[in-house]
């Protein structure tokens, strides 16, 4: 294809400032950004550096206050409105008195599709997770990686190209989050969706991205974007080829020069 | 029936009942002893100690009554009676547990009603709230004859003033526990409602909706019991001629100290029944809303 791919979202020199009492905290600065279609995006920094924030703002569930944001050509509300995006937060948020198959089917009700097509796309979803057969069961009756991943069939379900992921796997215990990494990245080349993903985990971060966006605190700022020369197809042991290590050391620099003024 | 029932519930509450029961018929004996020894005097009757505490314990208008006089009062009015019959403590359990039903529907609805408003409202939350709990500080005992002679002069009389009080005495904890329980979602659940762009009213019936389920029942619990005090009130100054308001009144006109005791049974077996209703219709709720066993 000849055509530029387009943006799905787009940041120009974007800040955000919390008012308090001791004067305004400058949760974001200055973020400048182009997210295509089709990236896998990383947003990694220690805490307090922004980058929930930043996805809280393109998901238009924090408003920026200064400089500009667009996503498909929208502002974040009109594009929320549109239920242009997918969100998964750090834990699961499922409805406790939900089936499974009741909570992916949640959006679709509000959505307003028909109940045929709320099936057609359950079963889609579920499949997409492997999580076929739990449909009937309730939330607490699964783990909690199979939680998670239930939560992602749910942001999955309705027609967004877009999915924002908030540390997703961070409460899960390392086997089950590389497990759910690589059907992760399995997921985005099957649905091509656009994926934001916010992380503290460095491998995390490098194996998963097209383009690493390196952050960091006070005031809250991108210090590095790193885009990844890894192939698309990235098989669990890729973490120990010399191209993994030199781009996660590239990150970890990045991460340590965030620091530095704060020691 | 779980193996450790036995010893973890059982044996503790009846050591307890059996403590309470011999320290009733302790204080039974010493309460009764002065009308009785009068009574031997006043007859020249000598008895010997045994046959004096048993004497004690079988007065037909006692002071305190024996715990067995209670219960056999209670069996003959409960099982030995036709339920039409006015001494039957069936009949007057029926009548007050009429007004206590109708009155906890009302009082239940107008909480929940309540409460919807308060969370959604937000000038109603500072206009209605203090008055719902300047409403409860006033004592039922003042109000519940007034709304009996009011309404009675407008010809409203019988079950509904009755089931009137019953509501005022409920409504209160319904809509407390419902605005709580309406406000219980969790930040990421309205979140996640935002994300999808639903309305007001979907976020209500999806969210806030399901979310307030074990508010409700617990505030029931609490409302279903309060809804009986305020039917047995209700009846005391009407001079009602059934009901287990009446049926204690009738027994404090004429000394027939077993009789209340009975009705007050009678009562407290009500209340331990409609609270056990409520309790297990919330626990089939929960079990029909996916809930965890405990």
């Amino acid at each position: 294809m000849n055509s530029p791919v387009p943006s799905v979202v787009s940041a120009r020199d974007l800040g955000l400032a919390f008012q308090t009492n001791d004067g305004p905290v400058h949760a974001l600065t200055g973020v400048n950004l182009d997210i295509k279609k089709g990236d896998f995006v990383s947003f990694i920094g220690p805490s307090g550096c922004g980058k929930t924030t930043f996805l809280r703002v393109i998901a238009d569930l924090e408003k920026h206050t200064s400089g500009g944001i667009e996503i498909n050509g929208m502002s974040p509300q009109q594009a929320r409105e549109s239920r242009a995006y997918g969100y998964v937060f750090q834990a699961a948020a499922l409805y406790p008195w939900r089936t499974i198959e009741k909570n992916i089917a949640l959006p679709l009700e509000i959505m307003g599709y028909a109940k045929s097509e709320q099936q057609k796309r359950i079963a889609e979803t579920l499949d997409l997770v492997n999580l076929s057969g739990f449909g009937k069961k309730y939330p607490w009756q699964l783990s909690g990686g199979m939680q998670q991943r239930a939560s992602i069939a749910r942001a999955l379900a309705f027609d967004a190209d877009l999915l924002l992921m908030d540390e997703p796997f961070g409460a899960l215990d390392e086997i089950v989050r590389d497990h759910l990494n690589e059907q992760l990245l399995k997921l985005w080349e099957r649905t091509n969706k656009t994926i934001c993903f916010v992380t503290h985990s460095i491998p995390e971060a490098v194996y998963l991205s097209t383009k690493i966006v390196v952050m960091s605190p006070r005031p809250g700022r991108v210090t590095d974007v790193i885009e990844s020369t890894l192939p698309r197809e990235r098989p669990l042991d890729i973490r120990e080829s010399p191209e993994f290590l030199e781009i996660a050391h590239r990150v970890r620099e990045g991460l340590r020069a965030g620091h530095s003024y704060d020691e | 029936m779980k193996p450790d029932s036995f010893k973890d519930k059982i044996v503790p509450v009846s050591t307890i009942l059996l403590v309470i029961v011999a320290v009733w018929y302790v204080a039974a004996v010493l309460m009764n002893t002065p009308f009785q020894r009068d009574m031997d005097k006043r007859a020249n009757v000598e008895r010997s100690q045994v046959e004096f505490i048993g004497a004690t314990l079988a007065q037909p208008k006692p002071i305190l009554p024996a715990p067995h006089q209670v219960i056999v009062n209670v069996y003959e009015n409960t099982f030995l009676r036709s339920v039409t019959s006015n001494r039957s403590l069936v009949y007057h359990a029926w009548v007050t547990l009429s007004s206590t039903a109708v009155g906890f529907l009302f009082g239940s609805l107008l909480g929940i009603l309540i409460a919807v408003g308060i969370v959604h409202v937000k000038v109603l939350e500072r206009s209605l709230m203090p008055w719902i709990i300047a409403s409860q500080t006033v004592p039922i005992l003042a109000i519940a004859p007034m709304v009996i002679v009011v309404l009675g002069a407008i010809n409203i009389t019988g079950l509904l003033p009755k089931a009137l009080i019953s509501t005022y005495l409920s409504f209160f904890p319904v809509a407390v526990g419902m605005v709580k329980g309406l406000r219980s979602p969790e930040i990421m659940h309205l979140d996640l409602m935002r994300t999808y762009n639903a309305s007001a009213t979907q976020t209500f019936f999806k969210l806030r909706v399901p979310a307030s389920v074990p508010f409700l029942f617990a505030s029931m619990k609490v409302a279903v019991a309060a809804s009986l005090v305020g039917a047995i009130v209700g009846e005391l100054p009407t001079g009602a001629v059934a009901g287990i308001g009446a049926k204690l009144l009738a027994g404090s006109y004429y000394s027939q100290t077993i009789d209340i005791w009975a009705a007050l049974v009678a009562g407290s077996v009500l209340a331990a029944l409609l609270v056990s209703i409520v309790t297990i219709v919330g626990r089939l709720v929960d079990k029909a809303m996916g809930g965890k066993p405990a």
